[in-house]
């Protein structure tokens, strides 16, 4: 029996770990240092329809135990995608989780019908979260209509299931989730980073040229434990969580508070190889908590 | 290939006020395949300070298995660098990048190497290995204040070299490009690295030149994943951008808007 095994809408895991979108690129610079098959599924970046050069640098900045980005969705467009990225990703035995973003509905439904027909996408990501884009993104993720007609519009036509990302940056994360749910979301991902800004001290200006970046890093874990938990309590849908995962034990934390599966983002630029250092010693972990799946961990803070 | 490598800390020292000399040994010095490469070190194990560090590599001896960096202790990163003694043991990932091309300049030819303040150590390195295969070199280093200029004596044993300092403290008073002036343009290639309105005003100072410049760009993981280093690129046809870290840091000249 594989004890790490995971099983999600449109996602047969062999573990519940995996690159969250935005920290590795499309899988290519990491290919380099490793076997991109032992993870459990890759959240690639995000895809629009044409290609975007992203935002002016500095593009990011450090804070206390987390960073700041504001890369702006860079990316090769759908055509690129299509052509380049994702055939060389099928070297590799390991599902995609495509993340689609765009600047309104008809983007995002063009992305998502074109990309969720390639052989190893195997789920969309919706990205209705991004806060370093000016038009689109988040403001699909703060209003609950339009958050679920947009993914009522994705859904009709994805090939696979639509998973969707949220913002931590909201009043209620519930009843986005709740609205997204609705708009037949299979599954729900998060948090996305925490807008934020770092001023420079000797001019007292904002570090990054786009003023205000997205948080992320080990500083912005609680918060995410916090909304996964309350989350997982109003959706029956599953969750794939993320928001500061550095090591092991952040991982054993999120499926504590609800989530099914988790994705590691900025700690890839502190350690390359921190996923599959997770993955290897995550059997241990069970051991050490006399679990014998990991499924049984998903949740339990739930029931104490 | 790059890895990640628990190197052990074999040598540190001050060399001018506030900027550090390291050596490292390591599997990764093996891997090191030009000068202008630099390494990530992460300079805790906890995870504040978050990131890693880009540091260049000043002279890579292969048999020793040691390599020396040298950077100067500005933020909070880089002053917890310069605590590590002897002994200690660091995570470095590397090498990252690629460096000066020094087959680009033939034997007997000279080469004019161009340098601004913690700029200037990789070029150590490339001096060593061109001068090694029988090229000229002369060496133009720019600083700030004298207290702050370090390698004079190790770059004259391998060239001519010329100091300018801004403040006039040490060597010519002014930039590098004042020491350029009094140079001409009776060398083969020019090789620079520093902060980009010195990489601007060497470039255009030697336009039609063959030149290489290796630039600085704030950066996250340092092997082209995360597109915080991105530049756009002067002829867009090819490619619209460039990746500083794995794309470069060195680039020929031209090629990066800068």
């Amino acid at each position: 029996m594989n004890r790490l095994a995971v099983e999600l809408p449109g996602l047969q895991l062999k573990n519940p770990i995996m690159p969250a979108s935005g920290c590795f690129g499309f899988g290519r610079e990491y290919g380099n240092l490793y076997d991109l098959s032992m993870l459990g599924a890759i959240m690639i970046k995000a895809t629009t329809l044409d290609k975007r050069f992203g935002n002016p640098t500095p593009r990011v900045a450090e804070t206390a135990s987390g960073m700041l980005n504001a890369i702006g969705l860079q990316n090769p467009g759908l055509q690129g995608v299509m052509e380049n990225e994702l055939p060389w990703l099928e070297q590799y035995d390991v599902p995609i989780i495509a993340n689609v973003a765009g600047t309104e509905t008809a983007d995002y439904v063009e992305v998502a019908k074109t990309i969720s027909t390639a052989p190893n996408v195997r789920a969309l990501e919706l990205n209705i979260s991004c806060p370093n884009v000016k038009c689109g993104g988040i403001t699909f993720g703060t209003d609950p209509q339009q958050a679920h007609d947009l993914t009522a519009a994705v859904k009709e036509v994805s090939e696979v299931p639509v998973y969707v990302k949220l913002s931590p940056n909201v009043t209620d994360i519930k009843e986005i989730a709740k609205a997204v749910e609705a708009g037949g979301a299979d599954g729900i991902t998060m948090i996305n980073t925490l807008v934020g800004m770092r001023l420079d001290q000797k001019t007292g200006r904002p570090i990054i040229a786009n003023l205000t970046g997205g948080l992320s890093g080990p500083a912005v874990k609680p918060v995410a434990i916090k909304m996964v938990y309350e989350v997982s309590q109003v959706v029956q849908i599953p969750i794939i969580g993320m928001g500061g995962i550095a090591e092991t034990a952040d991982v054993i934390d999120f499926l504590s508070a609800g989530a099914s599966a988790v994705a590691v983002g900025t700690a890839n630029f502190v350690d390359p190889f921190i996923c599959p250092k997770i993955i290897e010693e995550l059997p241990a972990k069970l051991d050490e908590l006399g679990v014998e799946h990991i499924s049984e961990l998903v949740g339990r803070s739930h029931r104490l | 290939m790059i890895i990640q490598d628990r190197m052990n800390v074999t040598g540190q020292r001050e060399i001018a006020k506030n900027i550090f000399e390291m050596k490292l040994t390591g599997k990764l010095v093996g891997e090191i395949n030009s000068p202008g490469q630099f390494v990530h070190i992460r300079v805790s194990d906890s995870f504040e300070p978050l990131l890693r560090r880009p540091i260049s590599i000043a002279s890579i001896d292969y048999e020793a298995g040691e390599m020396t960096i040298i950077y100067r202790a500005e933020g909070r990163g880089t002053q917890l660098l310069s605590l590590k003694k002897e002994g200690d043991e660091v995570d470095v990932l590397g090498p990252l990048g690629n460096g000066f091309p020094v087959d680009e300049t033939s034997p007997g030819e000279t080469a004019v190497l161009i340098g601004g303040g913690i700029g200037v150590p990789p070029l150590y390195e490339l001096s060593m290995q061109l001068t090694a295969k029988g090229v000229n070199c002369i060496h133009v280093l720019g600083f700030q204040t004298a207290d702050v200029s370090f390698y004079e004596e190790e770059f004259m044993r391998l060239g001519e070299t010329y100091i300018a300092t801004v403040d006039g403290t040490k060597g010519m008073s002014g930039f590098v490009t004042n020491v350029m002036e009094t140079i001409g343009d009776g060398f083969a290639t020019y090789y620079s690295c520093g902060p980009m309105p010195m990489l601007n005003a060497v470039q255009t100072a030697y336009s039609g030149k063959k030149g290489f410049l290796s630039f600085e760009q704030r950066m996250g993981c340092g092997i082209g994943a995360c597109f915080a280093c991105v530049c756009e690129t002067t002829d867009k046809t090819d490619k619209e951008y460039i990746k500083v870290c794995s794309d470069g840091p060195v680039f020929p000249a031209g090629v990066v808007s800068i």
